[in-house]
């Protein structure tokens, strides 16, 4: 159990059978007055938000969650199917579950898949870099652009991006999958 | 944690403190940091030191001291409040607090105004702009030039909570519509002093002789930021011994063992009407130069340690 005193952005609680995670914390108290831990959480399943005011004799579930290491295998319509490297066992999340992750998930692709209560995957985390092949950049014209430094290209998963100019088609770059931003080009 | 400049900054609120207070004959003292009593105080956790408490504020010690006839008192001091952490609260802070015989709220009221444009002005950082002191504070420039505001916290819950006051406090949302809506509204043009709460939210404070359904009890805000409260101080031993029991009553089902403190309620038969003040010394030092977060005029915080 959580008590309201252990609150603070980040941490994940269950609230009505469902895990949250804190993504606003503040703790307010006039002098004299109670201790107030105003929240704002974001369900980790539909990823609804809701503010809340919190007090000091509130109590919180810890959520059953657990990580474990999956392989990307292949998408099917909308189901993106991953196995568990260790048990062969596979399971799948939906294009909404994932959001953005699928800008950057490729065959083989090696992710943590989090389980709410032993059985139920919710989220995947990417690696932090990942490498991804270019393929469509239109030569840069200089003067081209409003002063910036950059051009767009694609990439092999349809994701595009900002590059600096001497990225041709057919280089592979790194890609920070925390902001989608180019990093550096990749020889291979 | 403090560059050399906010080290110097710090310095100089320190040192206008002081200044401002023994130039009107008050005289400093300090008081016990570890105490085996503290006041009986429901929302305020103590932290422990062996079988005695790291103090919660100097109130105890000082209204002691004006029982044994001193009349005009001050103490910066530090105190500690238990699970007491976020951009303005730290467990530990820096308290300044203040005491003058024959005086009410009304009068330290003026005093506290007089001495937050006095140390504005001498640290150096608030800006004499012609028009009286200014400071910048959260990309807003707050006028210091008297008069500052002052509003009952009738008016105040009227205006921006839509509720009365007294009912709030019946129903339990005092505190919650104060920190929601009303704090936030407070002291953007000029300070604003709140003043006249409910009896039940004034343990130490007299009752209005006009209306005993309020204290004599006041707090400052600036920017939305609570930095002082005061009062005109209750002499009344019975009644204060009738309020503490109330409290320990409340305190019960989360401390262990609060204790009646009797060498103050003794002392009470001896303390002359008289008004007292606290005032969060670090969120003056943040109003005064900008600051966000109360760490960021700490010498060290709690995460430097």
């Amino acid at each position: 159990m959580y008590s309201a005193s252990d609150l603070r952005k980040g941490l994940k609680v269950q609230i009505d059978g469902e895990p949250y995670i804190i993504i606003e914390f503040d703790f307010s108290k006039p002098g004299k007055g109670q201790a107030l831990y105003r929240t704002k959480m974001r369900n980790m399943i539909t990823g609804n938000q809701f503010t809340q005011t919190y007090r000091s004799n509130d109590k919180f579930e810890k959520p059953d969650l657990e990580e474990r290491t999956m392989q990307f295998l292949y998408s099917q319509d909308d189901e993106f199917h991953f196995m568990d490297t260790s048990s062969y066992e596979q399971i799948f999340l939906t294009r909404e579950q994932l959001g953005d992750n699928i800008n950057f998930l490729m065959d083989n692709m090696e992710v943590q898949v989090l389980f709410f209560g032993g059985e139920r995957p919710i989220d995947i985390t990417l690696p932090i870099f990942v490498n991804l092949a270019v393929t469509r950049a239109d030569p840069w014209v200089k003067g081209d652009t409003s002063g910036t430094d950059t051009k767009p290209v694609t990439v092999e998963t349809g994701y595009k991006l900002q590059v600096p100019p001497f990225v041709e088609e057919g280089d592979k770059i790194q890609i920070d999958t925390r902001s989608g931003d180019y990093m550096t080009r990749v020889k291979e | 944690m403090l560059s050399a400049k906010g080290l110097q900054q710090r310095s100089s609120l320190l040192q206008a403190v002081r200044n401002f207070f023994l130039s009107r004959s008050y005289l400093e003292v300090d008081t016990p940091v570890r105490l085996p009593v503290l006041i009986p105080e429901a929302e305020i956790i103590p932290i422990q030191s062996e079988d005695w408490f790291l103090q919660t504020s100097p109130e105890l010690c000082m209204k002691r001291l004006l029982a044994r006839g001193c009349s005009q008192l001050f103490q910066i001091c530090h105190c500690f409040r238990r699970g007491e952490r976020g951009r303005l609260h730290q467990e530990e802070f820096t308290m300044l607090e203040w005491y003058r015989t024959g005086w009410s709220y009304v009068e330290l009221m003026a005093e506290c105004e007089e001495m937050i444009r006095a140390v504005a002005l001498q640290s150096a950082a608030g800006e004499d702009t012609g028009e009286g002191i200014s400071v910048l504070w959260a990309g807003k420039e707050i006028s210091l030039a008297s008069p500052w505001q002052r509003m009952t916290v009738e008016d105040a819950f009227h205006r921006y909570g839509g509720v009365s006051a007294a009912e709030a406090a019946d129903r339990g949302m005092f505190d919650e519509i104060l920190v929601e809506s009303v704090e936030p509204k407070l002291g953007w043009q000029r300070p604003v002093f709140l003043y006249d709460y409910p009896i039940s939210l004034a343990s130490l404070a007299r009752p209005k002789k006009e209306n005993p359904e309020v204290a004599e009890r006041f707090e400052l805000y600036i920017g939305g930021v609570e930095l002082a409260n005061g009062f005109s101080e209750l002499t009344d031993a019975a009644l204060q011994r009738q309020r503490f029991s109330r409290e320990i009553d409340r305190e019960e089902k989360r401390k262990a063992n609060p204790v009646m403190p009797e060498k103050f309620l003794q002392a009470l038969a001896d303390l002359p009407d008289c008004a007292g003040i606290a005032l969060g010394l670090d969120r003056l030092l943040m109003i005064v130069v900008g600051a966000q977060t109360i760490a960021e005029v700490l010498p060290f915080c709690e995460g430097d340690l």
